[in-house]
């Protein structure tokens, strides 16, 4: 990126006219003026703004700021048991989720990159889930997951008696897992398979050269070559999965149940704000927490893969 | 099975390593079980709510229970005609709605995006790298922690629950400016030098010579954010809750609690809402597959 930053300040004009920079100065600004005044207010400010609103009692109707109450809320938070409950259902689902859709998004990779027919058409067949939403998802797979639907009528045909699934608190979660992984794990994989692409051939060929088998070089060269594609995988999948709502709040019908077995943390950041009186406040600590979780993991994992990649 | 997969981009010259024709036959048939195996998992849930779709009343409930079928045994358009005429259920207007939302700030996306983005890669001003690394620096902040100021934002300028409210938080993304910069940095500069020394301004340029060649990107962009818009749940679902202006989702939501076992209804709704997306799918598959490396992931 330095790069091309720099390419672009040789790339002034050559006549290099004095008038001319400096009408560009201005015709830069206004250039970027009118994006720059939205962005900052509803996206630069509502950051510093959500962190100051940590710090409040405020009123959910009226939206009346009642009381300045400094830390509070983040104790009332962190000790509420939902909160709690939301807490440790969203680490779950995200180590599996994060985990599985990895893994299969990298060996899915692997095969699709290799001498095969019909490639483009793997691509396109494994991405096709990610482009529909996520609540159109949510009420296919309740449909999926029904007792007499799809998965338990294809059970049947092996005489298994399947579980009610989304109605049963140890599988309500599990459940919503397998729906994000048949989710995400097509976009992850078109993100290896690009970078699949860019590793040298050479590479593979000196490693054959010296006796390598299959498995040596890809451990040997695939593997660690993709170190920085996987942290930025992770990192999405990070992200996206700590802040899952939309599929257990339709799956659930907005209860968080079965007893609270699909309670999520930005679910209970719902809960506290809309469900409550007095609650924005409180909402927006969590939200402060869930951030400062998700940084944290992030740059955890950032030096758990040792990359130096910058995106 | 990993040898095949190392074998990648190797050359087809026999090597030290490579294997026998017997297990390279045997690891082939492996990948293509993998990967048709997957297509089918992947496309199953979307063909059975088709099916169930196209299935009258009836035979959906008879197979809640023994008598169960795959495929409809008659055909009838009654879930889809039937969508349209629910009394607690304005699906059409949810359409518009949804359809005006993802148009608006579509377009209002691509303006923003375009001017910052040319201005960012192409005209040298004091502080652009910083601002620039800085909007850049923004897109690793999670989302979640702009639903509440964003929501007291709203409240305090009285745009809950109408149209403003659901497009103008959304029209200037960091991830737009990004792409769009990332785009004009790599055309060359000659053509917009060659109008420059016919004397016109950075204005014109931009509009007649860059605009024009800028296609793709916002093609891309484009696709990224109707998409994005017409699929998100949790901003409208905080934005809105006067069911004249739900947006599509916020209605399939309110359709799961209002008509819980009527299959045939969810199943109609919902494949009809993903209809313009995999049109678009369908017509512009590289401008999806190509933007997505840079996107993040929808929650």
């Amino acid at each position: 990126m330095a790069r091309t930053i720099e390419q672009t300040k040789v790339g002034v004009s050559s006549t290099g006219r004095l008038r001319e920079k400096s009408f560009d100065k201005w015709a830069g600004y206004a250039f970027i003026a009118p994006a720059m005044f939205f962005f900052t207010v509803f996206t630069v400010f509502p950051v510093i703004f959500g962190a100051y609103l940590s710090l409040w009692k405020i009123k959910t109707a009226g939206l009346e700021f009642l009381s300045f109450t400094g830390f509070d809320n983040f104790s009332t938070m962190l000790g509420s048991e939902d909160f709690q409950i939301g807490l440790w259902n969203t680490a779950r689902f995200s180590f599996f989720v994060v985990t599985i859709q990895t893994v299969v998004a990298l060996l899915l990779a692997v095969t699709v990159n290799s001498k095969i027919r019909g490639k483009a058409f793997f691509r396109t067949a494994f991405f096709f889930p990610s482009i529909s939403s996520s609540v159109v998802i949510s009420i296919i797979f309740l449909w999926v997951f029904n007792k007499f639907g799809l998965i338990n009528n294809f059970l049947s045909i092996f005489g298994i008696n399947g579980p009610t699934w989304i109605d049963d608190p140890k599988t309500a979660l599990p459940s919503i897992m397998g729906l994000n992984i048949w989710t995400t794990s097509g976009t992850m994989m078109i993100i290896y398979l690009a970078a699949l692409g860019d590793i040298p051939a050479h590479l593979y060929e000196a490693a054959s050269v010296d006796g390598a088998t299959g498995i040596q070089k890809f451990f040997g060269i695939t593997v660690p070559l993709l170190t920085p594609t996987t942290f930025f995988v992770v990192s999405l999948g990070l992200i996206g999965t700590f802040q899952v709502f939309d599929q257990a709040f339709v799956i659930s019908n907005g209860s968080g149940g079965p007893e609270k077995s699909t309670l999520t943390v930005v679910f209970t950041i719902y809960n506290q704000a809309f469900k409550e009186r007095n609650g924005l406040g409180l909402a927006a600590a969590g939200a402060v927490i869930l951030f400062v979780i998700i940084f944290t993991l992030t740059l955890i994992q950032r030096r758990f893969l040792k990359t130096e990649q910058q995106y | 099975m990993a040898t095949s997969f190392a074998k990648v981009n190797a050359p087809a010259v026999k090597m030290p390593g490579d294997t026998s024709p017997l297990v390279r036959t045997l690891l082939k048939v492996l990948a293509y079980t993998l990967l048709i195996g997957f297509t089918v998992i992947e496309f199953v849930p979307f063909l059975w709510a088709l099916s169930t779709s196209l299935k009258p009343e009836l035979e959906i409930n008879a197979g809640l229970g023994q008598n169960f079928t795959w495929l409809p045994k008659s055909l009838t358009l009654d879930s889809y005609i039937g969508l349209f005429s629910l009394d607690q259920a304005p699906f059409a207007r949810w359409y518009l709605n949804s359809a005006i939302v993802g148009v608006v700030t579509t377009l209002l996306t691509l303006f923003f995006a375009a001017t910052s983005g040319y201005a960012f890669a192409r005209i040298p001003f004091p502080g652009r790298d910083f601002i620039f690394l800085s909007i850049l620096g923004t897109m690793m902040i999670p989302g979640v922690i702009t639903i509440i100021p964003i929501y007291i934002l709203l409240g305090k300028l009285g745009l809950i629950n109408s149209y403003p409210g659901l497009i103008l938080p959304f029209m200037v993304t960091a991830f737009g400016i990004f792409l769009m910069r990332q785009f004009f940095v790599a055309i060359p500069l000659e053509l917009e030098e060659a109008a420059r020394v016919d004397g016109a301004n950075r204005f014109r340029t931009f509009w007649q010579v860059v605009m024009p060649l800028a296609r793709p990107a916002l093609s891309a962009l484009t696709i990224f954010t109707f998409m994005g818009r017409w699929n998100d749940f949790l901003m409208p679902l905080i934005i809105v809750n006067d069911k004249d202006l739900y947006t599509l989702p916020l209605g399939m939501a309110s359709f799961r609690g209002l008509y819980k076992t009527d299959w045939g209804l969810l199943m109609s709704g919902s494949l009809l809402i993903m209809i313009p997306i995999v049109i678009m799918y369908v017509f512009f598959q590289r401008y999806f597959i190509e933007g997505i490396s840079y996107t993040g992931l929808k929650g």
